[in-house]
């Protein structure tokens, strides 16, 4: 049976590949036309050997809270998502332009705190936030860049428009599926990459070692850089030995290192050996028992000390996480306007503060129609789906608002844009989002075409994280 | 490089040695006690003995029946050397150190892996032997293609250490296995049984053709001598740790004859030895005696490899001048 694409119908959502009903967006037409010679039989042998090929690659994650604790490939779906060269433009300007004011706001933050002496952020929503930390007041990180690489999640509504829904400055994860998702579609789909001019994305871990270089003092002819993961049992560990593989550093854990005569070495077979550059993918609490969290092992102990004599460089900084908070998140669009005297490009969803008493009484009025989210929660944990939710669930989310309204916020369901995605022998629409990665250089701020696009599997669903269930698609960026 | 990151491909390729071995000679008693005359017990204790953990197979299993034996060895998960934890042991390096490794490398793991996977859901009798030259097969393609796609610098080394020198201690193991079997059957010595047996040994070593094209007849001390002394076959005790002890040298910059660390010294002293040793010398210490103390020295060679290149425990020193 032939792929049927022109009875595809993309309803009333917003369709990244459809304008309507046999009308693909001219963007993806030769894309949709050359799909059409397929019978859904090839589609399917293509997708299971896309599959294998992943499995076989190891391209795994981790779920928590699995008494297995079985890795998984993150589902991927054959059917990619285009985005328009033109369009791609705005988006690149609107994430530099959101990098630009976040890297000011910490450096602002953690030194004169103008920001809030000027009244534009209130003082206690920066204290209370978890990932503030004391320690790294008064610090300066290296060229004064504190968030080297930011992965920012997008989301377009029904309205046709692009929507932040949250900057992740901490350690943000997914960028190996995008490079190893696109090897397979290379692959599997070699002459459609031939007709349609897709902006290649491999160059990826050169952009990122360039960024990591950067961060050692100029006096170190050739600095160390390594990767610090957290070990084999985190679920992004494929991703960390990933992008130490493809930069050719050193994957190291916490245990092999140690700070001796000042410095920051790694224990080797010859020896110690100094480090220069940790791109860290080991949170903040846990890289140093002796400042943060002592229970630790995760982490090197007088990391901090050798940080703040200027003696290693970290990515991305820590403390960048007060950034992450969801109700600091509602500020950015203030953060442009102050620091940079612009109109935000991009528009945050429109955001709830439960620690506000008006906000917080419509909250708890509206939970059905609205989207809770923890502040400090990643992942789809702690998060509750005002349309999907059950009675029980709302109340529940009632109680813990009521008790800790500074760490709840709710949004308004957006209806997220879809893709035609194949589902068991069938092409329906799927719901998705977009994180681009964005590196931070100093001089420039870079951002790398495309991004992860995660799509949400079940039905219906807007639930897009890998841990509850969400795929991912190929994201092409078409050359303008 | 990284002592961790060497101590895993290290055990990496240990593993993955060690289950071929594991399924060698399993494999060839299961095809020896087809050859046994009717009312001759199965002999599948000896097996198990070898292993040096008879007491933990006894206390979990009691009776020796080829069924029993069979499980421990291939799929018991808790039983630390079978081949389902060997290759679960040698997936976890691989992960470890993935980035080191050529993605050849870590996808002949991972298939490896689930061969065995697979076969532990659902392992006919029937299917064994079948199942067991796969897992044969599948070490010679990880070997191969470690050999073949990878450089081989520090972390090669150190993997091809690991690879020889669980051959080593395996070879003298599988030789071990008949002084086993002599034990309770003295009166077999020199009968087309006891022939069979000693095939069936060179055949556990893949050494049967080659000690043919050598030797022809099959006498006891010739194939002692040929596994413990040859010095161009590839799984005799003394060619694997001379293998080890090149790439011990390559590793430190040492030239041989000289050492530099107490692993050089101890295996330089038993490679020596080795070369400089007749069977006679050997059959007079008495094989099984011989053995014992051959794989005593190779753990202990280990442990000082250990020693010198793995131990990652330094005190925790945290000295900032401010």
């Amino acid at each position: 049976m032939a792929v049927h694409l022109d009875t595809y119908d993309p309803e009333t959502f917003y369709d990244e590949l459809y304008e309507a009903p046999g009308r693909p967006r001219s963007h993806a037409a030769s894309l949709i036309q050359w799909m059409q010679q397929l019978s859904l039989e090839q589609l399917q042998q293509h997708l299971d050997t896309a599959q294998l090929a992943l499995f076989n690659l190891g391209v795994t994650f981790r779920v928590y809270n699995d008494d297995q604790g079985v890795e998984r490939i993150f589902p991927f779906d054959i059917i990619p998502r285009i985005i328009d060269g033109n369009e791609w433009q705005k988006l690149e300007k609107g994430l530099k332009q959101r990098i630009y004011a976040l890297n000011l706001f910490l450096g602002d933050i953690y030194d004169q705190q103008k920001i809030i002496k000027d009244g534009k952020i209130p003082r206690e929503i920066i204290e209370s936030a978890q990932g503030f930390l004391r320690p790294c007041v008064n610090l300066t990180p290296p060229s004064g860049i504190w968030c080297h690489i930011t992965g920012t999640d997008l989301v377009r509504h029904n309205d046709g428009q692009w929507y932040v829904l949250e900057d992740n400055l901490r350690v943000p994860s997914g960028v190996s599926y995008v490079l190893e998702n696109r090897r397979v579609m290379k692959s599997t789909f070699p002459q459609i990459f031939q007709t349609m001019a897709v902006k290649p994305v491999d160059d990826y871990a050169s952009h990122l070692l360039e960024t990591l270089l950067n961060l050692a003092s100029p006096q170190i002819p050739d600095p160390t850089v390594v990767v610090l993961t957290p070990g084999i049992y985190n679920s992004a560990y494929f991703e960390h030995s990933f992008l130490a593989q493809q930069m050719g550093v050193e994957l190291v854990e916490g245990r092999d290192l140690v700070v001796v005569d000042g410095y920051l070495q790694m224990k080797t077979t010859k020896g110690l050996q100094r480090v220069d550059v940790v791109y860290r993918r080991v949170d903040d609490e846990f890289i140093d028992p002796l400042e943060f969290r002592a229970d630790s092992f995760l982490g090197v102990r007088g990391l901090m000390e050798v940080y703040r004599q200027g003696r290693v460089a970290l990515a991305n900084a820590p403390g960048t996480g007060v950034a992450d908070d969801k109700v600091v998140y509602a500020y950015v669009p203030e953060m442009i306007r102050y620091y940079l005297g612009e109109e935000p490009i991009l528009s945050n969803v429109p955001t709830h503060l439960c620690w506000q008493e008006s906000d917080r009484n419509y909250v708890l009025e509206n939970l059905d129609k609205l989207v809770v989210k923890a502040a400090n929660e990643a992942g789809g944990y702690g998060m509750l789906v005002g349309v999907n939710s059950t009675q029980e669930q709302r109340e529940e989310f009632a109680q813990k608002i009521i008790a800790n309204p500074r760490n709840y916020i709710a949004q308004p369901t957006l209806s997220l844009s879809r893709v035609p995605t194949f589902i068991e022998g069938q092409i329906e629409g799927r719901h998705v989002d977009l994180r681009p990665y964005i590196l931070h250089r100093g001089d420039e701020v870079y951002v790398h075409p495309g991004g992860l696009t995660r799509v949400a599997l079940t039905k219906g669903s807007l639930v897009v994280n890998s841990s509850q269930g969400g795929g991912s698609k190929d994201t092409w960026v078409l050359n303008s | 490089m990284l002592s961790r990151v060497a101590d895993s491909i290290y055990w990496l390729n240990r593993y993955i040695e060690r289950a071929d071995n594991v399924a060698r000679f399993v494999d060839v008693n299961l095809n020896l006690m087809l050859d046994l005359p009717p009312g001759v017990t199965q002999q599948w204790q000896p097996l198990v003995f070898t292993t040096g953990d008879l007491k933990l197979f006894s206390e979990k299993y009691g009776k020796a029946t080829a069924e029993n034996v069979i499980h421990f060895l291939t799929f018991d998960q808790d039983y630390s050397n079978s081949i389902l934890s060997c290759l679960q042991m040698a997936r976890e390096n691989a992960r470890s150190v993935r980035e080191i490794i050529s993605s050849e490398m870590w996808e002949e793991v991972n298939r490896f892996y689930r061969l065995i996977i697979e076969a532990t859901k659902h392992h006919p009798q029937s299917a064994l032997p079948n199942f067991f030259t796969q897992v044969k097969l599948s070490s010679h393609r990880f070997a191969g293609v470690m050999d073949a796609t990878m450089t081989h610098n520090e972390a090669w080394h150190f993997g091809h250490m690991g690879r020889l020198q669980e051959r080593a201690d395996k070879t003298a193991r599988i030789l071990d296995v008949k002084y086993f079997y002599l034990l309770p059957s003295a009166e077999w010595v020199g009968t087309p049984l006891d022939q069979i047996q000693w095939i069936a040994l060179l055949k556990s070593a893949s050494a049967y053709e080659m000690y043919r094209k050598r030797q022809r007849r099959i006498l006891p001390n010739n194939v002692a001598e040929f596994l413990i002394l040859n010095r161009e076959f590839p799984r005799s005790i003394y060619f694997c740790l001379r293998q080890v002890q090149q790439s011990l040298h390559q590793i430190t910059g040492t030239p041989l004859g000289i050492w530099s660390n107490s692993a050089e010294r101890s295996l330089g002293r038993l490679c020596s030895e080795l070369a400089y040793t007749v069977i006679d010398d050997i059959i007079e210490i008495g094989l099984h005696e011989f053995l014992d103390r051959i794989q005593n020295r190779v753990n202990t060679i280990g442990e000082k490899m250990g020693e010198t290149f793995f131990v990652t425990d330094l005190p925790q020193q945290v000295s900032i001048q401010k």
